[in-house]
């Protein structure tokens, strides 16, 4: 087990350096130089010098900055003279972050029993919900999920708030709108893979020792069926962390989208490049815990690697 | 009259001939994968729904914007925010532009960067896998370890990024979405090369003296073609949300040009007055996604060898 932590370790900081060399360079690609715009204050500019040392040559300049975001320093505000990223960050991704794991949960507790329970009726009323919700996910996205939720629960039957996020009854349509398409997704892999299990020889061997129904679904059935699903957590929570951007906009939650939305308007790149930045590191931070949780649960992936 | 064994003669017999003609004749027409493929595809009458409504919107999106008089960029302050109605299809927008016209505009930059981007992925994820499958050894593992790394960042930040520095529009859309989109394509290309390159029709190739070339372009990529293509079909529509998904931050094409996910976004601005303005595209992008993805599921069908009989 330590051998494999430590390889999906190396892996993800080898992405992760990977990631921070490309904005390095995506930064000096900008069009238009935007640290020479005349619309850039004397003291911007001298915060963006000290920040990114512009008068000494890349390769210091690469130094510099690597060593600014080992520090957890992810840059400056190319328009607002004392604004940092980091502040943006702290004030909005905890917005985010809350709405993104509690998309995360409902996602997966919800698409998990779906799949079960999808599974042990098939070809019943159950499993043509299942259905019918994995072609609504697919096909529907939640900036068009969001707008009806609000459209039909708020406007029209008045039942909950129309947005903003201030209670649990806030946060009831965004959660759904947001985690939709995913709960699709892992309903779909959780009721094939219930189904491929069904046909193994260990579920014959347990029911032949007489074992109850309930047993056999339970300790045998769901524990092996919840394997591969586990393998799109990581996908799933990148997907849904990403996507709380757009839900943010329909329900005027003010977490990154924001922030990332104004600082695409007012370009605002040094802002933009920085948030980008640590939400990649911080995704694959959480891809590396869900390789952890993956390998402790399933012994055969970390012998295999 | 009883004839014992013994009794039968040459004369019994008749010499009837050989009619060459007849027993080269083909009873049935033979069928190319393609052919048997086809033939499956269109009994499947879901995909047939999917594959159909995908065509009418590509028909409309070449023609509709011609069907009315008004221009997909003029404004007009004195029809603004009007409901469908006989004058204006689908109705008009906050700045009084037709949104018939605009719809079909927007489904024709939509549906373009769609199989554009799907296109191009599959042609660079095709040689890359190509490559590294059929190679193997050093030359895979240093791809697939390349691959590995650039996957394990998440596709949008790294669309995001590109969007940022090459600015909004169509081709940078359509370049952002393949700087990293090929690699699911890639690893795909990859398995099923490995698995081909195996059997005996490659050695039987390799026998007869064919170059490197050959055999990955007539032999072995012709046998990966069917999930090559179920995978294609499949990435169209995540192409198209991506792209409502940039016009949903700021990253999509600039106003006046039009999208789906751009139109779908001015939508929900005022959808609470007026949810016409987000339902239109609302509904062509959930349809789109859905035949495409229907069609998906039944090509996949259609052309799983396995299933053959």
């Amino acid at each position: 087990m330590g051998r494999y932590v430590l390889n999906r370790l190396i892996v993800s900081l080898i992405t992760a350096w990977v990631l921070v060399t490309i904005v390095f360079f995506l930064v000096r690609l900008l069009p238009g130089d935007p640290f020479l715009s005349e619309k850039i204050t004397p003291e911007i500019r001298a915060n963006m010098m000290k920040y990114y040392g512009l008068d000494k040559p890349l390769h210091i300049q690469y130094v510099t900055y690597l060593k600014n975001l080992l520090k957890g320093d992810f840059g400056y505000s190319l328009r607002y003279k004392n604004r940092t990223v980091n502040e943006v960050i702290s004030q909005a991704f905890p917005y985010s972050a809350d709405l993104g794991i509690r998309a995360v949960i409902l996602a997966t507790t919800a698409g998990i029993i779906l799949g079960i329970i999808a599974a042990l009726n098939r070809n019943k009323g159950w499993d043509y919900l299942s259905m019918f919700i994995a072609i609504v996910g697919v096909s529907v996205p939640s900036f068009v999920i969001g707008p009806i939720l609000q459209y039909v629960f708020a406007t029209k039957l008045n039942l909950l708030p129309v947005s903003q996020w201030k209670s649990f009854a806030h946060t009831i349509m965004p959660t759904f709108a947001l985690s939709l398409s995913s709960l699709a997704l892992v309903a779909r892999l959780m009721r094939a893979s219930m189904l491929d299990v069904v046909n193994q020889d260990y579920i014959k061997t347990a029911k032949s020792k007489g074992l109850s129904p309930f047993q056999i679904i339970w300790k045998h059935q769901i524990r092996n069926a919840i394997l591969p699903v586990i393998t799109v957590l990581g996908p799933v929570t990148a997907t849904l962390l990403t996507g709380t951007f757009v839900v943010e906009q329909i329900f005027a939650i003010p977490g990154l989208g924001k922030f990332y939305v104004l600082g695409i308007q007012n370009l605002d790149y040094s802002l933009v490049l920085g948030m980008t930045t640590f939400y990649g590191l911080f995704l694959i931070a959480a891809n590396f815990v869900v390789d952890i949780i993956y390998g402790l649960v399933d012994p055969r992936i970390r012998i295999a690697r | 009259m009883q004839v014992s064994n013994s009794e039968i003669t040459q004369e019994m017999f008749e010499h009837v001939g050989k009619n060459v003609s007849q027993m080269e004749a083909i009873a049935r027409p033979s069928l190319t994968y393609w052919q048997d493929a086809w033939r499956r595809l269109k009994q499947n009458k879901v995909a047939m729904l999917g594959l159909i409504i995908i065509i009418l919107y590509t028909i409309l999106a070449l023609v509709g914007p011609y069907m009315t008089p008004y221009d997909y960029r003029t404004t007009n302050t004195d029809e603004i925010d009007q409901p469908p109605s006989a004058k204006h299809w689908f109705g008009t927008d906050t700045l009084g532009r037709d949104l018939w016209a605009r719809t079909w505009m927007g489904a024709r930059v939509s549906l373009a960067i769609g199989f554009l981007s799907a296109v191009l992925n599959a042609f660079i994820g095709v040689i890359i896998g190509g490559i590294s499958g059929y190679f193997g050894g050093k030359v895979d593992m240093i791809i697939m370890r390349a691959i590995d790394i650039l996957y394990a960042i998440p596709y949008m930040i790294i669309v995001i990024l590109m969007m940022v520095v090459l600015g909004q529009g169509i081709m940078p859309l359509v370049v952002a979405m393949i700087a990293v989109g090929w690699l699911g394509m890639a690893r795909l290309v990859r398995g099923q090369i490995l698995q081909l390159k195996e059997q005996e029709f490659v050695l039987a190739a390799k026998v007869l003296g064919a170059s490197h070339s050959r055999i990955i372009f007539k032999h072995l990529i012709p046998n990966a073609l069917g999930v090559i293509l179920v995978n294609l079909t499949m990435s169209v529509p995540s192409a198209i949300f991506t792209e409502a998904f940039l016009s949903f931050i700021g990253l999509g094409v600039v106003p006046p040009q039009s999208s789906w996910g751009q139109l779908a976004y001015y939508g929900i601005q005022s959808f609470r007055v007026r949810p016409y303005q987000l339902f239109i595209p609302a509904f062509f992008i959930s349809t789109t996604m859905l035949s495409l993805n229907l069609l998906g599921d039944g090509l996949r069908d259609a052309l799983d060898p396995r299933l053959r009989s």
